[in-house]
């Protein structure tokens, strides 16, 4: 790829930084990102403690996705290791994909994050059946639909415009997994975008990071609270 | 999603709302058509006239109102074509047409919420010439609404075009953060769109690489980047293709008109 073009597509050139201050909030954090190790204290950019997700910045929404991007690949390397029998064809393959672009969003979340990541809790996914497609299928529409909804809700508080652009970068990953599945659970229907997840205004759901916890809870074990809103 | 889940979802526009009761209440200056909205219980309108208000008194910045009419033209564009699409007969097959009837109904919706939100200051919708002949009418795509596969490819080049575009508008919404979101809201349906049109295909629902798949060279430009492994300050190490089909990338508006110049009839606004 050209310099000249990667340069077009950095998320720091959408936004002018137009101040001083700006820039050295997001020097600051850029290098805790760069160098982890010259990061004593995690508290310095207010991170979240132990069990707890604090939104007084960027780094709660980061830690949600993590704990929901953990879930999910857990989830998917669960299925992919014992796919139902009754899958249908070019669907582990589509299960496959979806499995290798969350690893790929844990990953970088993970990079990101660095010493501010929290400890994801243990998964409990006693009310999946991984023997059974539809099952499988559905729990996956379900994390992909929350996803979807979290990241948009997320507009509302996200700070830096970098993260923006990453929640972007993701969320419309999100919404094409989930279109996926809902067209694989009723095939050739309206579903894929369908009027339970998108309203007469043709807007999808954006719903808060409390909200989305509470959307996943059942699949967690000890899940942690929302602080800092 | 109806009013009272919006509501729900987002305490703070509820809280913004309220307080413009609240301020209906003490008989504070408000315009009638926010009172009408909230009166009606209609999130989407009292939001909308927020916004007209917000604007009226000089607070809607014009670089908002310049994104969303941009977000406009390209929703004006979408909702013609599937409208056109599904009236031409014999075009699309029966099995699909539910289908692109709901991405129809969601055009539609979008164009009528940002005109909503725009009020007086909403552009007006082009013409526009779906074969991208620049008007001629005798483009590439000159079978569009006559031939299912070009209608359809052309419906794949809108949908991630579409999805490209509002990502890389988002950070200029910032500073409202009820347009910020419904901009967001719209943007995930456009790529649940994307999905639907690309597995209609017998496309993967994801873009791989800076693939175009089976589309013409002629749309290129609509996926040159999507194979970014820059993220904020960090490369993402490379590890097989999963790694770019797992980001998607924006575009900036410069990228998106030149892209759908050729439908625009006078060129892109």
């Amino acid at each position: 790829m050209p310099n000249q073009r990667r340069e077009d597509m950095l998320p720091g050139d959408t936004v002018p930084i137009s101040t001083r201050r700006e820039f050295l909030r997001r020097a600051a954090i850029a290098t805790a990102l760069v160098s982890p190790a010259a990061f004593t204290g995690c508290h310095v950019l207010g991170a979240a403690g132990k069990n707890k997700l604090d939104f007084g910045d960027d780094f709660g929404l980061l830690n949600l996705m993590l704990v929901l991007e953990t879930t999910e690949v857990r989830f998917y390397e669960r299925v992919i290791s014992a796919p139902p029998r009754d899958l249908r064809p070019g669907e582990f393959e589509i299960l496959r994909d979806i499995k290798a672009n969350e690893r790929q969003h844990l990953r970088f979340l993970k990079r990101a994050l660095g010493p501010l990541r929290v400890k994801v809790p243990a998964s409990n996914f006693s009310s999946v059946d991984f023997t059974s497609r539809r099952s499988v299928l559905e729990t996956a529409r379900n994390f992909e639909d929350n996803g979807v909804a979290t990241l948009n809700g997320a507009g509302r508080r996200v700070k830096l415009p970098e993260f923006l652009t990453i929640a972007g970068k993701l969320v419309s990953v999100e919404g094409r997994h989930a279109a996926s599945l809902r067209d694989m659970l009723n095939p050739g229907s309206r579903d894929f975008a369908g009027d339970d997840v998108v309203d007469e205004n043709g807007l999808d759901r954006a719903i808060t990071p409390d909200e989305s916890l509470r959307r996943s809870s059942k699949l967690l074990v000890n899940p942690p609270r929302i602080v800092g809103i | 999603m109806t009013p009272k889940r919006l509501l729900e979802a987002d305490p703070e526009l509820e809280q913004q709302l309220l307080t413009r009761r609240e301020a209906i209440g003490r008989g504070a200056r408000t315009s009638s058509s926010v009172a009408a909205g909230l009166a009606m219980g209609s999130v989407p309108v009292a939001l909308a006239a927020v916004a007209k208000d917000a604007f009226a008194q000089g607070g809607l910045p014009g670089v908002i109102v310049d994104v969303l009419n941009f977000a406009l033209t390209l929703e004006y564009l979408e909702a013609e074509f599937y409208n056109r699409g599904l009236a031409a007969p014999g075009l699309i097959r029966q099995e699909w047409r539910a289908q692109v009837d709901q991405i129809r109904k969601h055009e539609d919706a979008h164009v009528a919420f940002l005109r909503r939100t725009l009020g007086s200051r909403a552009v007006n919708k082009p013409t526009f010439d779906y074969t991208a002949g620049d008007g001629s009418g005798n483009g590439p795509f000159r079978d569009v609404f006559t031939n299912e596969r070009t209608f359809f490819a052309v419906a794949q080049a809108f949908e991630d075009t579409g999805v490209r575009a509002y990502k890389g508008q988002a950070a200029y919404l910032m500073d409202n953060r009820d347009i910020l979101v419904a901009a967001l809201q719209i943007h995930s349906v456009e790529a649940r769109h994307a999905a639907q049109i690309r597995r209609l295909r017998n496309q993967k629902a994801w873009i791989v690489g800076d693939s175009r798949g089976d589309l013409p060279p002629n749309t290129q430009a609509i996926y040159d980047g999507d194979d970014n492994r820059f993220h904020f300050i960090l490369a993402q190490p490379a590890s097989g293709i999963s790694m770019t089909h797992s980001f998607d990338e924006p575009l900036t508006k410069g990228q998106i008109l030149r892209i759908v110049a050729p439908f625009i009839v006078g060129g892109a606004p």
